[in-house]
């Protein structure tokens, strides 16, 4: 080292510009509940379990996403649709429960490459927030399917 | 008569207390506002309107945390430690003259909590006590990571304290006096006809940047900060503390912090003293205060100063850091001592 290098002082002045012209930089903060990033139309957040054209749950209970997941993050308990009850489920079988558990689902969307009824979907702008309790992740129907809309007249 | 010099006295050495106290609070949320602008982050929002409040919730957590001693510590002398840096940080801002005199029933009282004079010496001193609260609580610790903390604190202080007593010697064959109420007046005369610019940093420039260098050193901050180094020691003298012992030490450490910077600010930067000050023709007591706020202003930039180096650089090395100290910084200071006094000895025989 030579002297000046010895010194230390032109190089603790350079350091010290560089950290004042951060110090006036635009901030890349974005606070986060307030302020959300843009998402990709490609990406893959929250499950939705979709209804038909006329509000009836399109799913039927195959297992195939099921099957299909890595994760082994969905677990179903298929049912029989009885009498007077074809107004709320599509076909014959329906999920009598459905449960994704977000903790272990990677989100990888081959569940819904795997549905044959295009009944579950990965929204693209809904994330599965942040809990203190474990429970909390396993979400059941009542958060995955879709609600009926307002126009609805069943249930 | 009597009364009221008291009543004001005792009113400045509280308000010099609770200013001590609060900027020393308000420094650890500058410190994280500070870091995060520089790292491109908004940092702390959250607590009050601009996360104002945050110091009080670092508080309250700190607070409500575990006291925790260690089985095999020496239950006195731990509590002893944390308690005794705190205690030596506040002392130092007694002596301080934070403004010129107030004009009260026509007697001049001085804005400075004690007038000793002989200012600078205890400043020295209560600095020098410092180390004992780090040497105490890493020692009682009975923890080997904070012993060597806290024998680094010890050593590196005595190396710096050596380079830092140099460039004050310096200083006071400028001054010639010892009180740092006398000095701060001294910087107030006028400098090519501007009032309040005698400044000694126009006499003192290599002497002041010593000094700041060992105040670094002192105040055990970045790059200096090897007492704590978290990469070495885990967390230094303070591993072992959790709760109020530790918030004890990070807050004595703020204080000192600010003490520096109005020590360093009174010394060098003319203390209370700003440009024109008896040129405007303002009230004497406008001008105390006018004054008081140009004190703080320098202040505050030192503090700044203190922040903006640390999140600039990284930690010395143990070894380069004594070698910046003995080989470098003290006899740089000595050769500043004899040019000083070489000068000083030269106009007396030649220009008077
Ligand atoms: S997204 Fe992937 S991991 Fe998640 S439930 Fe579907 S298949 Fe399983
Ligand atoms: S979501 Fe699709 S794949 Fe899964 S059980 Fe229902 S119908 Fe079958």
């Amino acid at each position: 080292m030579n002297f000046s290098e010895r010194m230390y002082l032109p190089a603790i002045f350079q350091g010290l510009t560089i950290t004042m012209r951060h110090f006036f930089k635009k901030k890349a903060t974005i606070s986060y509940p307030e302020q959300t990033r843009p998402m990709s139309a490609v990406w893959r957040g929250l499950h939705v379990l979709k209804r038909d054209e006329k509000g009836r749950e399109r799913c039927t209970a195959c297992g195939l996403c099921a099957v299909a997941c890595p994760a082994e993050a969905i677990t179903m308990v298929a049912g029989e649709r009885k009498r007077g009850e074809e107004g709320l489920y599509r076909e014959e079988k329906y999920a009598v429960s459905y449960e994704i558990n977000m903790l272990r689902c990677i989100f990888c969307g081959l569940c819904e490459e795997a549905c044959p009824k295009a009944a579950i979907f990965l929204q693209n702008d809904k994330t599965a927030p942040a809990r203190y309790e474990r429970d909390e992740f396993i979400y059941g129907k009542d958060r995955l399917v879709e609600p009926m809309p307002a126009t609805g007249n069943n249930q | 008569m009597e009364s009221t010099v008291f009543l004001v006295k005792a009113l400045i050495i509280l308000a010099v207390f609770g200013v001590t106290l609060l900027i020393a609070t308000y420094s650890t949320y500058a410190e994280r506002k500070v870091a995060a602008f520089i790292q491109d982050r908004i940092g702390p929002n959250r607590a009050g309107p601009l996360g104002l409040f945050q110091p009080l919730a670092d508080a309250v957590k700190l607070f409500f945390k575990e006291e925790f001693v260690p089985a095999n510590a020496n239950k006195f002398l731990f509590i002893l430690g944390p308690s005794l840096s705190m205690l030596t940080a506040c002392m130092a801002s007694a002596v301080i003259p934070f403004g010129g005199s107030i004009l009260i029933d026509g007697q001049y009282i001085n804005v400075q909590a004690i007038e000793v004079n002989i200012g600078i010496l205890y400043i020295f001193g209560v600095v020098a006590l410092g180390v004992y609260g780090i040497m105490i609580g890493g020692w009682a610790s009975n923890n080997k990571f904070s012993l060597l903390g806290a024998i680094r604190a010890a050593s590196q202080n005595i190396s710096y304290e050596l380079a830092m007593g140099m460039s004050i010697i310096a200083l006071l064959l400028v001054t010639s006096t010892l009180s740092l109420g006398e000095m701060a007046r001294q910087q107030g005369e006028p400098l090519f006809g501007i009032s309040g610019m005698n400044w000694n940093i126009f006499y003192q420039p290599l002497g002041f940047l010593i000094f700041i260098i060992c105040a670094f050193a002192e105040t055990n901050r970045v790059p200096f900060d090897l007492p704590e180094c978290e990469t070495e020691l885990i967390g230094g003298y303070h591993t072992e503390y959790s709760s109020m012992g530790m918030g004890l030490y990070l807050f004595a450490e703020y204080v000192n912090i600010f003490v520096a910077s109005a020590v360093m600010a009174t010394l060098y930067f003319g203390g209370y003293n700003f440009p024109f000050m008896y040129d405007m023709g303002l009230p004497h007591n406008i001008v105390t205060l006018l004054g008081t706020v140009a004190l703080f202003g320098k202040i505050f930039f030192f503090i700044f100063f203190f922040m903006w180096v640390r999140w600039t650089l990284p930690r010395f090395r143990y070894d380069q850091l004594m070698n910046l100290g003995w080989k470098i910084l003290i006899p740089l200071s000595i050769a500043n001592v004899i040019v000083t006094a070489a000068i000083i000895l030269f106009k007396q025989e030649y220009f008077q």
